[in-house]
């Protein structure tokens, strides 16, 4: 199978600051690819470039095998890839409908004039939410209402609804309880299912590990190694993200619980 | 997490009865400010002609004054910005008409073409500045605010050596574009109601048998028009989603591809020209262009705004509830004139109104939106 997107090499410089010097990455379809580092490891930068908000200063993108260069997000949407960002996803005084089409708004035509389909966003919304495990009081309710969790998942729920081939999730469950952490991990599960790539940007090696295809590690900017699953241990993992030795001497005092 | 797709209740959503449902709406501290100002006029004052016809048409003029502002005021101000300018706005387009009218002779039409263009382009210039340079709108409207008004002063003291221009109704006699902003409408059925006795005529002098009230003037139509077209852009239309979403997050509406830039300016050129057709309206009833027109105006479209349950951080609000704001403004200033109140209480009633409008209008939103 080849990857959906391969990105060989990428770097980035922000002025004298190297933000990622030389990471590769492949992700396939079907396949949840768990991003790991530490803060400062250069995860961000990496999704950003990935998404069309960064442009890479060297290093190569192929999209479906052909070199892409994405101009602003817009183009990433339109070529499908979409990105769920932690905080930025939804707006809380908008209702869940209004949210579902930001930007991708249906509408219908009476006596010339171009109007939004609520009928139509009311009843998508609804399914979609209820495809997702989500009771909506209705479609109108706001996004405030909503727990982080679900508002991770309307977000998810909206990619895949316009079509995502890859789904970018930035720490979507960095926020999160314990419950809507599991919540969104099966929101995870389930996208994967349907044959959409999934990267999923984290720090947390356990919420990796359940639902993890394959690993990758950045650490200052550069690919540690991509192992797959059951190669590797979350320990080892752990180690990996936090560069091995700061930990090892951490890991005494506390007993091995971070 | 179940994986079956049942519309199983969950426990935790609380159901919410019909009529708490139609009564937690954003329009609602509007709603019941009406209610109320109505109410203690009906009051104190029902008997002193405020709710005659020449009453009625009194204080419908002037709310339909601050909802004409109070419609651009309020879409912008979901679309996250403030305009500070629009008071200096409405000095600045009278006199432009005025200028171009009838000291340089041209003719009306293009005089108020002229106008809306110039007002327009100080509102692209506004958006513009805003989007380009990310200061708050309320320091780049504010230096607006001066900079319009000092011209409104300057150009007249230096072309005419005055500050008031006359004779625009003189000149705007005969004009196929005046009457659009001038004219009053529904003689006739005026006239029927007057004859009919269902309102009252002049007994005496040269209009004798005319009804005391004879047309509606194209300001209120211009508000009601303004306000039907500003609930129906902001509720029905793909572009109302937008303006919700540029206030609401700019950023998160950016990630969709909301083109938010875009959507800020369109809605300050939009406030622009909500200040020119209040401007031109008034200038064709007074006849004269004055350079202290407008004074305040800004604050007084706000205050509205606010009163018709908007957040003044944007991204949440209602048109009608906008307009309702309006209506108890210009309610209350005309309803203690006709009360024979001392016209400084004027601020004192407005002032406990706006606190108590946003206290109410807070507790609605919080339940609505979640907000802690």
């Amino acid at each position: 199978m080849d990857p959906i997107v391969r990105m060989t090499n990428i770097a980035k410089h922000f002025g004298s600051v190297i933000a990622l010097n030389g990471v590769s990455v492949d992700v396939f379809p079907g396949e949840c690819h768990c991003l790991l580092g530490d803060n400062g490891a250069g995860k961000s930068t990496f999704i950003k470039t990935m998404s069309g908000v960064h442009k890479p200063t060297s290093g190569e993108i192929l999209f479906e095998g052909t070199p892409m260069s994405f101009a602003n997000p817009r183009d990433a949407i339109a070529a499908g890839i979409a990105t769920v960002y932690q905080d930025l996803a939804m707006i809380p005084l908008m209702s869940v409908s209004r949210n579902f089409f930001m930007g991708n708004e249906p509408v219908k035509t009476i006596a010339g004039m171009r109007f939004f389909d609520h009928d139509y966003a009311n009843r998508v919304t609804m399914d979609e939410m209820r495809a997702m495990g989500i009771n909506l009081r209705g479609p109108d309710q706001a996004v405030g209402t909503l727990s982080g969790g679900e508002r991770q998942t309307v977000a998810i729920a909206r990619a895949v609804h316009f079509g995502a081939k890859v789904l970018i999730l930035d720490e979507p469950t960095s926020a999160l309880g314990v419950r809507q952490t599991s919540n969104v991990l099966a929101t995870i599960d389930k996208v994967r299912k349907k044959g959409i790539a999934v990267v999923f940007i984290t720090h947390n090696v356990r919420h990796a590990m359940a639902v993890g295809d394959r690993f990758t590690v950045l650490n200052r900017g550069q690919t540690l190694g991509t192992a797959l699953k059951g190669d590797i241990t979350p320990e080892e993992l752990q180690d990996m993200m936090a560069g091995g030795q700061e930990l090892a001497t951490l890991e005494g005092s506390l007993g091995g619980t971070v | 997490m179940a994986d079956t797709p049942q519309a199983a209740l969950d426990e935790r959503v609380k159901d919410i009865s019909p009529i708490r449902k139609a009564l937690i709406r954003p329009e609602l501290g509007g709603i019941i400010g009406t209610v109320a100002v109505f109410t203690f006029f009906a009051l104190l004052a029902g008997s002193s002609g405020m709710f005659n016809a020449q009453g009625i048409m009194n204080w419908t003029t002037v709310s339909a004054q601050f909802m004409i502002i109070a419609v651009g005021a309020c879409l912008l101000m979901i679309a996250g910005e403030f305009d500070l300018s629009v008071g200096s706005m409405i000095g600045f387009a009278g006199m432009m008409v005025a200028i171009f009218g009838v000291t340089l002779g041209f003719p009306m039409w293009m005089a108020i073409l002229i106008t809306f263009a110039i007002c327009l382009a100080c509102g692209w210039l506004n958006g513009y500045i805003v989007v380009k340079t990310g200061l708050p709108s309320f320091i780049v409207t504010l230096a607006t605010l001066f900079i319009l008004r000092g011209f409104t002063i300057f150009i007249p003291q230096t072309v005419e050596r005055k500050t008031i221009i006359g004779g625009i109704r003189e000149a705007a006699e005969g004009d196929w574009l005046a009457p659009l902003f001038g004219a009053k409408i529904l003689g006739g059925l005026f006239q029927w109601f007057g004859d009919i006795g269902l309102i009252a005529v002049f007994e005496r002098g040269n209009r004798a048998g005319q009804p005391v009230v004879d047309g509606v003037p194209m300001l209120i139509v211009w508000a009601i028009v303004l306000i039907v077209f500003g609930h129906l852009l902001l509720t029905r239309t793909k572009f109302g989603n937008w303006i919700f979403a540029a206030g609401g997050d700019a950023q998160a509406a950016r990630y969709v591809g909301v083109p938010v830039n875009q959507v800020k300016i369109l809605m300050f050129m939009f406030t622009a020209f909500c200040a020119t057709v209040f401007a031109v309206c008034q200038v064709m009833e007074f006849g004269s262009a004055g350079a202290d027109r407008g004074l305040l105006k800004e604050f007084e479209a706000i205050i509205a705004v606010v009163i018709g349950g908007a957040l003044l951080t944007g991204g949440y609000g209602s048109v009608i509830g906008a307009a309702l704001g309006a209506l108890i403004f210009g309610v209350v200033q005309q309803g203690l004139f006709f009360a024979n109140v001392e016209s400084s209480l004027f601020r004192v009633f407005l002032g406990v109104i706006l606190l108590l409008a946003v206290i109410l209008n807070t507790y609605i939103r919080r339940i609505i939106t979640g907000e802690r």
